[in-house]
């Protein structure tokens, strides 16, 4: 490249080429530029996969308008579409993972980080980074062969005896269920809290724990009052990550939530999410409108990701300006 | 502005450059081309009828070396689809285009589509009831009422009625249907639809319908296994799919009265009895045939095949594929667990082979 780019300067004479090639000598500008391609090449796919989902969702965007979001009937049969319970479904199966899953992870990862020893840290890192890599579709077996008996036989029958006066533990155990679709979904996303959150706190600096204990701080003191909010940020992105993975899974979820497209107050009770509903529907999709319907779910999927993606920015710059640490 | 566009535009070209000097010098090695006269067929559709058509067109290959059948299991809706749009040569359902399809097929392609049927299925309802041995009896009246939630017991009257002498218990009643749009609901929906009006008006027909109740297991493995683990559930799967799994099922009263057990013979008979009636086009469903050894939820599967095709070549082998398989395919079916065609419907499809121009 560079004996073609020295044969054909000199005979240039107009300006911009030779300072082109001057500049193209310098390999940052070539890094520089080829970084930016793929960096944009994600804004392209990204707003590609948008104005795809946009243009063939334009039936049930007309027919529907904003009651789309409102209509809890689903009927492929008198073309009826309405989006809320797979969005209530994919909220509450995704809130419920996440709150099993963060002090789970973060819990983990504590003590990967702060208190096992780096060996033993080390093996644990590399059994969940496998975990991380297992397909969905095993995590749904698993879920509906031993996860799902056990919630109907034992779980749920004890959260209805003791927390049974709440409305979100009433209703007949069926074993499947947002509940059910929460801890498998809780499992699955585990490993991406922990194995983020670990490297986070790995890299936070020996000096700042080392101040704490000057100060007189126990251990767990310095962990959890210096340590862990030195890196919250790492770890709330490691949490949103997992959040993605929650919001956007398919098999695992629908092969446990019992695919029943109502909204209810009780975890027990069964129902439905966007992603599965997609794919569960699509290929026999016939009728432009029902086709249609499933591509606008498409969209308002990603519109849920992104506000909450967006909701989670505003979280990180929130929690920093409390005196998190300096960037 | 400028500057950086120009950079851009090197930059992307460099490698293009490249990529074209170095393929110049190399030599394509020759790749295998297929045999000049071997004809290749696409087709896409139904998966209930794959494991048959994989077999038909591999069997098809080796007597007749020069045609080459591709089938995509992409689903009826999918097959339909692509069809209309024209990306294959034939398609595959496991339920009749409806007349607007029809229309817009016609609209698309200007000829006509025909139906040919070439195998068929049957529903079968499966049960868990820890008390309950034997196979139980199913009253069209009972499977209505069980699916729109109306009866919701297993000692219902309904129930009760048609099983004298059977223990059973007062507990609710978990539906389990298909979530996943399939023929297997479509034949199961379209039958409650001819045996209840409630169920005609409430929900209708279709791969995917609006259940009023139940839970939803993925395909016939999670249907079954929902109903395997929940006490007192009922389910409905494929019947090839309950025999090849040894899956308990129950008997379901047709219309002369008899409670039939599924089974093969069956099928066709219901096929058999439904020909009697049946519109040129093929485009019919059989549940609720009459017949006294008629088993109610079946149906037929189709190819739907455009009656013009411009390709000669492409032309006479399917139309050769259509009446082998009418003929020397029909004998693989059982084989595969798949009720095979009354001789009274090949006799018809056979007349039907020569619209195609």
């Amino acid at each position: 490249m560079s004996s073609a780019a020295s044969a054909t300067g000199p005979a240039m004479s107009s300006w911009a080429p030779r300072t082109l090639l001057r500049r193209l000598r310098n390999g940052d500008e070539i890094a520089h530029l080829i970084t930016l391609i793929c960096a944009s090449s994600i804004l392209l796919v990204t707003s590609m996969l948008v104005y795809q989902l946009w243009v063939n969702s334009r039936l049930p965007r007309h027919e529907f308008g904003w009651h789309f979001f409102a209509t809890s009937v689903w009927d492929p049969v008198f073309e009826h579409f309405g989006a809320l319970p797979f969005i209530y479904g994919t909220v509450v199966t995704s809130f419920l993972a996440l709150l099993i899953a963060v002090p789970f992870g973060l819990g983990a990862a504590i003590f990967l980080s702060e208190l096992a020893p780096r060996k033993l840290s080390d093996t644990f890192a590399f059994a969940i980074d496998l975990l991380a890599a297992v397909p969905s579709v095993i995590y749904g077996l698993l879920g509906i062969f031993i996860i799902v008996p056990i919630m109907r036989t034992v779980v749920e029958p004890a959260l209805k005896k003791t927390l049974g006066f709440l409305p979100f533990f009433q209703g007949p155990a069926y074993g499947v269920g947002f509940l059910t679709a929460g801890v498998v979904l809780a499992i699955m996303i585990v490993p991406f809290i922990i194995s983020v959150s670990r490297e986070v706190l790995l890299v936070v600096p020996q000096d700042q724990r080392e101040a704490a204990m000057a100060l007189g701080a126990t251990r767990w003191e310095s962990t959890w009052k210096v340590v862990v909010p030195y890196a919250r940020a790492g770890i709330l992105g490691s949490v949103f990550l997992a959040l993605a993975r929650a919001l956007g899974e398919t098999m695992a979820v629908t092969m446990v939530i019992g695919n029943d497209p109502k909204i209810s107050a009780s975890f027990l009770a069964p129902g439905y999410t966007i992603a599965a509903v997609i794919a569960n529907e699509f290929t026999e999709a016939t009728g432009d409108l029902y086709l249609q319907s499933l591509v606008e779910l498409g969209l308002v999927l990603f519109l849920l990701t992104f506000v909450l993606n967006g909701l989670a920015r505003i979280l990180i710059v929130a929690t920093q300006q409390r005196g998190g640490p300096a960037h | 502005m400028k500057k950086t566009l120009a950079l851009f535009i090197v930059t992307l070209l460099f490698p293009l450059t490249a990529l074209v000097l170095r393929a110049k010098p190399a030599h394509v090695a020759p790749t295998r081309t297929p045999v000049p006269d071997t004809v290749l067929i696409n087709g896409a559709g139904a998966t209930f009828p794959n494991p048959m058509y994989s077999k038909w067109f591999d069997e098809y290959r080796k007597v007749h070396t020069d045609v080459q059948i591709n089938y995509q299991p992409i689903g009826s809706g999918g097959g339909i689809r692509q069809i209309i749009a024209g990306t294959v040569d034939f398609g595959a359902s496991d339920g009749p285009m409806t007349d607007e399809q029809v229309k817009q097929f016609k609209d698309a392609r200007g000829a006509n589509i025909l139906h040919f049927p070439t195998v068929l299925g049957a529903d079968v309802p499966t049960y868990n009831i820890a008390s309950v041995k034997g196979e139980l009896n199913f009253t069209p009246k009972a499977l209505a009422g069980i699916y729109l939630g109306t009866i919701k017991k297993w000692n219902d009257p309904e129930i009760a009625g048609a099983n004298k002498g059977v223990a059973l218990p007062g507990d609710d009643i978990v539906v389990v249907h298909r979530s996943d749009g399939s023929g297997t609901s479509y034949i199961w929906t379209d039958y409650l639809s001819k045996v209840s009006e409630d169920w005609k008006n409430k929900v209708g027909k279709g791969t995917s319908v609006n259940w009023p109740v139940g839970l939803g297991g993925k395909g016939n493995e999670g249907v079954t296994g929902l109903v395997k683990q929940t006490p007192n559930s009922i389910g409905y799967v494929e019947l090839i799919y309950a025999i090849q799994n040894n899956i308990p099922y129950g008997r379901v009263r047709n219309s002369a009265g008899v409670f039939a057990k599924a089974n093969l013979n069956g099928v066709s008979t219901a096929a058999a009895e439904a020909a009697k009636s049946m519109p040129d086009d093929f485009r019919v469903s059989i549940t609720d045939a009459p017949g006294k050894d008629a088993y109610p939820i079946s149906s037929f599967t189709w190819l739907l095949i455009p009656d013009r095709i411009a390709d000669a070549t492409k032309k006479k082998a399917i139309t050769d594929f259509l009446r082998w398989m009418l003929t020397d395919g029909q004998k693989d079916c059982e084989g595969l667990s798949y009720a095979k065609l009354p001789k009274e419907v090949v006799a018809k499809e056979m007349k039907a082979i020569s619209q195609i121009q």
